[in-house]
């Protein structure tokens, strides 16, 4: 495929494989060996580089970037990141004056995350960083020089020369276009943000030859929020979920700030979290507790369906070969909305257990009551004998304690690296008295507590 | 004088932009090569087939070895010939390297190597710590024991008894740069070596045994290490061995690093623990008499399980006078990956069980975790007891290894600690907190550390140098040690410049090199500055002396060096202007300089000696909170005082203590390796396996130093700083149990890593 982007700064053309990752052409085609290589599946950010399109710049891993999602932006690695002449940028120097660095293998990554954040004047570092592993420092000096360098101007020369335009290798930038091209070629592997489909290359070794890439799609990345409800396209990022749902869903919102990274965030896609149909995405839970409507299409038939019937078995989904996801909608205001990821580390890891709960109260009796969870079964699923036990009854703490053995009748979890049985299903149960607890107003969160 | 400046990591500007290189980045050439192992899916058995056709077939294939093709040693251990680089028949753990792939490119190699069709005659494996002990799966031939005094009567004659277990799980070392090694062959069948190593000479040595050349033939060179932490002390000689081996065979570089996933499979890692205590104890929680017996996984190979176990051993105290003891240790094989070094080599996993002592102590009797501590530490250095210090009777002030303790000053420490994070009022404002809170629960824990610095096998702590002063007056600076991210060599420039009383941009500090020293230890136990900063001092002063000689000759008096310029009596010039006039007059300005710590001596099979120069000391108060229904936990604050002597750069080595505690909290919080049944590790990559992440630091993050010199004659009287701080996140753990205690009367008995389901776990314990 024919790409053509700007590589600090300097237009570039490229005859590329579809699936070459940003990170080996930088460094064994580009010798630019700044950008390094740490995990090589995106969970590290040693790789990290800074992308810019026509709506943004944001640090993105380059070990899970394909070629052609750069067409038409432009990338700056840790090289571009420091003026031509060697000026330090001011996330450089103060990394440099706070002792930021002692090994210096994560650096370059930290720096295209810091670079991107202060090009954006965010002072949430912890966010910003959540990507970034380092080993040697603790963070405490990275933080340091990230708070001090947060004073100091953008660099010219972290502006951008205008994007380039020139032919775009083949990816569909109409809906209507992408429809009937993936009708007509239903085994095409879909890639958006490739978060996922970037370790079936890096990891599994796969070759993917017939792919099509989403990321020129612009009808796939509408947000439309209504009076009562909100539609994401599935070509909506993470990132442009979470900027819409901390308005609307605060609870949802505080999940997604801990789903993946900044990184991840901003490649990962709403649809591709839905239609890659694991047992364990984050997004799935909060959205049936929404009742979330999915939106398909397969050629020029498109048809709606709530997003739990999309589940049908581990693997399976309501998905003809060739047919899209193209959107979901959930109802702007859900109040006792609440979701709760579960995991080892609170940034950066996939949930052993993701539960959201969302219930109406009328008169202090509970009218309607939705549970789902991911990590708990083959598929994100409801808890429908925990839901039966609690409609119809007072919203207590009896009602809740009476309906939390239930659980064991919605779900059978299973045991791996992440969780114990036994443990996801008293976590479970407890996550319905948390609920209460949280809704009466109480502290629940080990987040929310200060020092 | 340079030393003593907080002077940024010299290659800071490097590391920012993106220019440091590490094995990887080195410019190769166009026909380098790249390697990739095939890995056993069993983990014990024999193999009856291989076959390798698929694996020759493949795109990019050059040549493949199976362990009947190496030509001379096929071991790549460190220790007891005992690992070879490519299996030769059995299978010891899944994960171990069969054969060796060479072909065109690193992607085509790793593809390759998943192709082997490899038969074997699988029997069950032997996994965990209870399976090794029934079938007496162990190296050496039993346990090791060490003794003070009589400890059964101690125990029966003790007021109090407490028993307890507690397990603590291993560490991944997950330096961000992976393995990697870089092989150039030369002329004549020598070899040039780069390798990401923190023992570049026992990658001389191992590559030159595979080779079946002298060491002389061979020559590595280590510029810097993407992190170490002692991941890269013996695990990167499979690399490097194979490079060679396979550039011998093409005439052609050969190029080798890991992915992450194969890293994590393939390499040894932290040892995992099962420390059971039977103690004997006073009323006010003073021990009489402690029964350690520690259960260790060493995995397949020995590699550097024994000394690891002894420093297991030797940190069973800690900061404690233990009356009487009698420490028992059972090194394990397994079928497992070969655990190796892991900062503080042992010593964590021998202080944790004494700290779970204490902790325990105190819970049983109700007094203050800090109180039980105050109250067993050894003597102060002026032998006076403070008000809480050890009373006379149980002196002598030994360990339970014999060697008594004359540099102790944790007595001062855990006071100002306890001042300055204002311990009392925070202990209060806890039991508030607690009280209002019913799902949210505080914990406050504190742990001190007493870090036995050398190593213990005495011949290692040798360490050489080489410094040329050139005609220009720039000085050239090599010695034996590795930087890993350290700031070792900042402080060693330092040390120079401080001799020659010029500034550190004088000093151009280069890679270390076999052939410039050689003969050199790995850079591990702490003991780089100690070892190599004093190996350059005496070569620097070798050339200082002789350049003041010269210029006392010319210009008469004493010749002082500072601030650039030598000066003797009335006349002052330039260092440049001395080394021109000490070079037209014909005088050596390149000098070697040699080390060795004194004072040593020590025998592993009694337990008795003096095995440690000197202790460096520490101290840490945590705060955490934990969620009562999830286990979910994180660090709220953390407040340590640790004691670097008179610090070389207190900058780099405040950078030890912060980095030391947050992997040392990882250690005992979200970092966990698990296996399953078949001997798979499951966490493998960073996605299941959780080191700390930014917002997993402490929010308030106050460190600092106890600033007084060291008593022994160290390099300009700092102490080593690598290792001991890493010890001080055992008081995260400490924490989390004192924030379960909160929820009911039962002890804890939090096991490490204490993850959301451990602690879960832990506070049902404490409610039935």
């Amino acid at each position: 495929m024919k790409v053509t982007f700007l590589l600090n700064g300097e237009t570039v053309e490229v005859d590329t494989p579809a699936t070459q990752t940003l990170l080996d052409w930088l460094r064994v085609e580009c010798g630019l060996t700044g950008t390094k290589e740490g995990c090589n599946e995106g969970d590290c950010g040693a790789c990290s580089v800074v992308v810019t399109d026509r709506d943004s710049k944001r640090a993105l891993n380059a070990c899970i970037l394909f070629m052609p999602q750069l067409h038409g932006k432009a990338v700056r690695t840790v090289e571009g990141i420091s003026a031509p002449d060697g000026t330090l940028h001011p996330v450089q120097q103060a990394m440099v004056d706070h002792h930021g660095s002692q090994c210096g293998f994560c650096t370059p990554g930290f720096i295209a995350s810091m670079a991107a954040g202060h090009a954006d004047g965010r002072t949430d570092h912890d966010n910003v960083l959540a990507g970034n592993l380092c080993r040697c420092t603790g963070y405490a000096p990275i933080i340091r020089a990230a708070e001090a360098a947060a004073q100091m101007p953008v660099p010219v020369w972290m502006k951008e020369p205008a994007l380039p335009t020139g032919p775009a290798p083949f990816a569909p930038d109409t809906l209507d276009v992408l429809a009937a091209w993936y009708a007509a070629n239903p085994d095409a592997t879909v890639i958006a943000g490739a978060t996922d489909v970037g370790l079936w290359v890096t990891k599994q070794l796969r070759a993917l030859d017939n792919v099509v890439f989403l990321n020129r799609c612009r009808d796939l990345q509408q947000i439309t929020v209504t009076d009562d409800t909100i539609t994401f396209g599935a070509g909506v990022t993470m990132v442009d979920v979470h900027n819409v749902l901390r308005d609307h869903h605060p609870s949802y919102a505080e999940m997604v700030r801990r789903y993946g990274s900044e990184q991840v965030r901003s490649a990962a896609t709403i649809g591709g979290n839905i239609a890659n149909g694991s047992p364990i995405g984050d997004n799935p839970p909060a959205l049936i507790a929404l009742g979330a409507t999915l939106h398909l299409r397969h050629g020029d038939a498109t048809r709606d369906i709530t997003l739990q019937d999309f589940f049908v078995a581990y693997g399976k989904q309501d998905r003809a070969p060739g047919e899209l996801v193209t959107g979901v909608t959930i109802p702007k205001s859900a109040p006792n909305l609440r979701v709760y990821k579960l995991s080892k580390r609170f940034d950066q890891d996939i949930s052993a257990v993701c539960g959201a709960f969302n219930i109406t109260l009328s008169d202090g009796k509970v009218t309607e009551a939705i549970i789902a969870f991911g990590g708990m079964a083959g598929t994100p699923q409801r808890a429908g004998r925990v839901e039966a036990a609690l409609v119809g009854q007072p919203w207590s703490e009896a009602t809740v304690k009476a309906a939390m053995p239930l659980f064991a009748d919605d779900y059978t979890p299973m045991s791996d690296m992440r969780a114990s049985a036994d443990y996801r299903m008293k976590i479970a149960q407890n996550m319905l008295l948390r609920y209460f607890a949280d809704l009466a107003g109480n502290p629940v969160s080990v987040l929310e507590v200060q020092p | 004088m340079s030393v003593g400046k907080s002077l940024p990591h010299d290659a800071g500007t490097l590391h920012v932009s993106g220019t440091a290189r590490y094995i990887d980045d080195i410019p190769s050439p166009a026909n380098t090569l790249h390697l990739a192992f095939g890995m056993s899916d069993c983990a014990a058995g024999t193999i009856t087939s291989m076959n390798l056709d698929a694996v020759r077939a493949a795109d990019g294939v050059v040549l493949v070895f199976i362990a009947d093709d190496l030509p001379f040693a096929n071991d790549v251990s460190p220790s007891a010939h005992d690992e070879p680089l490519l299996a030769t028949g059995t299978i010891h753990y899944l994960g171990q390297p069969l054969f060796m792939v060479v072909a065109t490119s690193h992607f085509a190699a790793r593809k390759a190597a998943r192709l082997g069709k490899i038969d074997v005659d699988e029997i069950t494996p032997i996994l965990t710590i209870d399976e090794a002990l029934t079938a007496d799966s162990r190296f050496e031939d039993g346990p090791r024991i060490w003794s003070k005094g009589d400890v059964d009567a101690a125990l029966k004659d003790a007021p109090r008894r407490l028993s307890g277990t507690i397990e603590m799980g291993g560490q991944e070392h997950f330096y961000l740069e992976g393995q990697a090694a870089l092989a150039l062959p030369q002329e004549g069948g020598d070899m040039i070596v780069h390798s990401s190593t923190q023992h570049p000479t026992e990658i001389q040595h191992k590559v030159a045994e595979a080779l079946g050349v002298p060491m002389h033939a061979v020559r590595c060179e280590v510029r810097r290490m993407g992190g170490g932490f002692g991941g890269k002390e013996s695990q990167g000689n499979a690399l490097a061995v194979g490079c060679a081996v396979a550039a011998r065979a093409t005439g052609q570089p050969c190029k080798m690093r890991y992915d992450r996933d194969d890293d994590m499979m393939i390499t040894g890692k932290r040892h995992d623990f099962r420390i059971s205590y039977d103690i004997g104890f006073d009323d006010d929680g003073r021990l009489t008499g402690v029964d350690f017996m520690q259960l260790t996984r060493c995995g397949w190979a020995l590699d550097l399980s024994i000394p690891v176990a002894d420093r297991a051993m030797l940190h069973a105290d800690n900061a404690y006078l233990l009356p009487t003891a009698r420490i028992t240790s059972h090194r394990l094989k397994t079928n497992t990956q070969s655990a190796t070094a892991y900062r503080g080599f042992g010593g964590p996993q021998g202080v944790l069980g004494i700290e779970r002592v204490m902790d325990h102590i105190a819970a049983d009797l109700g007094l203050d975790p800090v109180a039980v501590r105050q109250a067993n530490y050894y003597a102060p250095i002026d032998g006076t007891p403070t008000t809480t210090g050890v009373s006379d009777q149980v002196k002598p002030n030994t360990t339970p290894y014999g060697m008594e303790i004359t540099d102790f000053i944790l007595h001062e420490m855990t006071e100002r600690l306890l001042s300055d994070a204002k311990y009392t009022d925070r202990k209060a404002a806890v039991a508030a907190f607690n009280a209002a809170n019913p799902v949210l629960k505080r914990g406050l824990g504190i742990s001190p550390v007493k870090f036995g610095i050398s190593f213990t096998l005495t011949h290692l702590n040798q360490a050489g140098a080489l410094v040329h002063v050139y005609q220009d007056g720039s000085i050239h600076l090599n010695h034996g040690g590795t930087e890993m991210g350290q700031g070792l060599f900042q402080k060693i420039a330092q040390v120079a410049a401080s001799r020659f009383g010029v500034d550190v941009s004088v000093i151009k500090i280069t890679a270390t090199d076999t052939a410039k020293v050689p003969n050199t230890s790995a850079t591990a136990a702490s003991s780089g500055t100690d070892l190599n900063g004093m190996a350059v001092q005496i070569a620097c002063d070798k050339i200082r002396d002789r350049i003041a000689a010269c210029v006392s000759e010319h210009h008469g008096g004493d010749v002082q060096f500072e601030n650039g310029q030598v000066i003797a009596g009335d006349v002052s010039m330039t260092f440049a202007e001395a080394a021109m006039l000490a070079y037209t007059n014909r005088v050596s300005l390149s000098a070697t300089g040699f080390y060795k710590t004194p004072d040593l001596s020590w025998d592993r099979i009694k337990g008795q000696g003096r095995p440690f120069y000197y202790f460096a000391q520490g101290i840490a108060l945590t705060e955490v909170v934990i969620d009562t229904l999830t286990g979910e936990n994180r660090v709220l604050r953390a407040d340590v005082i640790h004691d670097a002597g008179a610090s070389l750069n207190p900058a780099l080595d405040v950078g030890q203590v912060e980095g030391g505690y947050v992997q040392g909290a990882g250690w005992l919080t979200t970092e966990e390796l698990i296996w399953d049944g078949k001997g798979r590790l499951r966490t493998h990559a960073p996605s299941t396996y959780k080191i700390p992440a930014t917002s997993d630091r402490p929010d308030v993050f106050n460190v600092s130093l106890w600033d007084a010199p060291n008593p022994a004659q160290t390099v300009y009287r700092s102490k080593a700083v690598g290792e001991p701080p890493f010890m001080l996140g055992i008081s995260a753990l400490m924490a989390l149990s004192d924030a379960v205690a909160a929820c009911g009367d039962a002890y804890p008995a939090l096991d490490a890593p204490a993850t959301p389901e451990r602690i879960l776990a832990a506070v049902d314990r404490v409610r039935t």
